[in-house]
């Protein structure tokens, strides 16, 4: 592609560079850029420097933070005896927006596969142990993906903190909500009919 | 339960194609070449969501394609069934049931059972373990959904174990992991290995009266499971045993992936000591004892895909596979041949009707 300079060519190598963005979509935001006022394309330049040199992790929970420890691990009014184990970042937010939980959460940064060359080592796992060495903690909620790996890394975690007097918890797994029997798939009707629960009016 | 009409998109040598089916005999006849199997292999996929012949789903494509597409509507019950089934570059394998895409394709096995007899049955005998195992997999996972889910876990489970062992070569990992994995392994294991010890017992009874039938004799003929795992020894201890040669070869040596099922006639391995003949009564054997069985299991009749017989079989059991033919033991049934004055002939012999479609 002949770019009509260099200042164009070298935003569009850096911009192309962001996940699902080739060098035409580059190229476009670009010169869609180069259309605004100037103040627009400083002040994204701003926030991106400040989100890079300025976010952190939380040392505590290894959650998305601005300072030594997150907003959540910081905040007083929340449940210090129950922690919730997440896979990612992300996970934290789904679980937020929800409304329904009070407690603490520890991020691992992943789920064990070897077949991806991820082993325990390879996740916050120690910190999660010395987090229940303290004691303060009587529940862990294990939020993991409902997946093969997910099922090795529960497990693992599950025997890594068998000598510790915690009560290990998962989620349920059963129907989404408005979803019609004649449509769920037969390991997952299979599971809700073990793991029922008594009606409640 | 029959399939009426079959639509062809780009699916192996065929480009675009339409074919009507009659609910009983159909005879597909034409030269070699021509695409008989090809065709045959279009329903399997449909019953099976994968080829008979090919382990992948690109090697489907017609020469030069990224797509191809099978579309059939299949009678069963009140209403119609109609399946289309595509798979692309861009999109993967998707299968719609009457529109409806599945969210896992294999959730559609087992729901339109379907039977294949090929030349290459003779390859049970013959050849490794894995074709044997996969034989009586392609069964069980038809007939119980858990099967076929606690399969693909072991599966799973099984390559991630196998990496591990290949990093803990490299120093990547610790060898404590192996345990875990070891452990997780075991309840798939356990579960498939009973499963195909109570179904060996269950099939071998159909088996032995099909192999008496279609090779009119009194010959001692036996199947048997052969499983590492036992009542005395279970996949943990099993897997501890192997620890040290699994971590000097990098992979998991033993466990129900490498399980056998023993083919014997007269009390000596089929491979080694039984005529050709008998060989091919054991395959076709084995073929019927299967059909009966999902028959059995799921009160429907299978598609029966028969490719080529009449050129690999000799008369004998020609004569026994049409006395089932004018019995009515089968359904809808497909037979391909590069003769069709031979397959006319034969069903005309008989009284059969048969409906011809050449290509
Ligand atoms: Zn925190």
């Amino acid at each position: 592609m002949n770019y009509p300079s260099k200042l164009v060519e070298d935003a569009v190598a850096e911009i192309s560079k962001l996940p699902g963005i080739g060098k035409k979509t580059a190229l476009r935001l670009a010169l869609h850029l180069l259309k605004q006022e100037e103040k627009y394309s400083t002040q994204l330049a701003e926030a991106i420097v400040k989100l890079r040199t300025q976010t952190t992790y939380c040392q505590s929970c290894h959650h998305i933070s601005e300072s030594a420890f997150c907003h959540i691990c910081s905040d007083n009014r929340r449940d210090r005896s129950i922690i919730c184990v997440v896979e990612e970042s992300p996970d934290i937010l789904a679980i937020e927006n929800t409304g329904q939980y009070t407690g603490l959460y520890h991020v691992l940064g992943g789920i064990i596969s070897p077949i991806e060359g991820i082993g325990p080592a390879d996740l916050h796992i120690e910190s999660l142990v010395s987090r229940i060495a303290t004691g303060e903690v009587k529940e862990i909620i294990l939020a993991i993906s409902a997946t093969m790996e997910g099922d090795t890394t529960a497990f693992y975690l599950s025997k890594r903190l068998k000598n510790y007097e915690v009560k290990i918890t998962t989620l349920a797994r059963g129907l989404p909500v408005g979803s019609e029997l004649e449509y769920t798939d037969e390991v997952t009707l299979g599971r809700s009919i073990l793991a029922r629960t008594t009606y409640e009016i | 339960m029959h399939l009426r009409e079959l639509q062809l998109h780009n699916f192996k040598n065929y480009e675009e194609a339409t074919f009507t089916f009659s609910p009983g005999i159909n005879g597909i006849v034409g030269k070699n070449g021509a695409g008989k199997t090809n065709l045959l292999d279009a329903v399997y996929y449909l019953c099976m969501t994968k080829s008979a012949f090919q382990n992948t789903d690109q090697a489907n494509w017609r020469f030069g394609e990224t797509f191809f597409t099978i579309e059939g509507t299949i009678e069963h019950g009140d209403v119609p069934v109609h399946l289309h089934l595509s798979f692309s570059r861009e999109r993967g394998k998707v299968l719609k049931l009457n529109k409806k895409a599945y969210t896992k394709v294999s959730e559609h096995v087992g729901k339109f059972p379907c039977v294949l007899i090929t030349p290459n049955d003779s390859d049970l005998a013959r050849e490794g373990s894995e074709l044997r195992r996969r034989f009586f997999d392609t069964i069980l996972c038809q007939l119980n959904k858990v099967y076929l889910e606690q399969l693909m876990r072991y599966n799973r489970l099984l390559q991630q174990r196998n990496s591990l062992l290949k990093q803990i070569a490299e120093r990547r990992q610790d060898v404590s992991m192996l345990e875990i994995y070891n452990e997780q392994l075991a309840s798939p294991a356990h579960f498939i290995a009973e499963e195909r010890a109570k179904f060996t017992e269950k099939f071998l009874s159909v088996f032995l009266e099909n192999y008496r039938f279609i090779s009119c004799s009194n010959e001692v003929v036996s199947l048997t499971y052969q499983s590492a795992l036992n009542e005395t020894l279970s996949f943990v201890s099993l897997m501890q045993q192997n620890q040290s040669k699994d971590l000097a070869l990098q992979y998991t040596s033993q466990g129900i992936h490498r399980d056998d099922f023993i083919f014997e006639i007269n009390g000596n391995p089929l491979k080694k000591f039984a005529s050709q003949g008998q060989q091919k009564s054991y395959t076709i054997a084995l073929r019927l004892a299967q059909f009966e069985i999902l028959t059995q299991q799921t009160g429907i009749k299978p598609l029966l895909l028969l490719d080529d017989i009449f050129d690999k079989l000799d008369d004998e059991r020609i004569t026994q596979l049409m006395l089932l033919m004018s019995g009515g033991r089968f359904g809808q049934v497909f037979i391909t041949d590069a003769r069709p004055e031979r397959t006319e002939k034969l069903f005309y012999n008989d009284g059969i009707p048969i409906h011809m479609i050449r290509i």
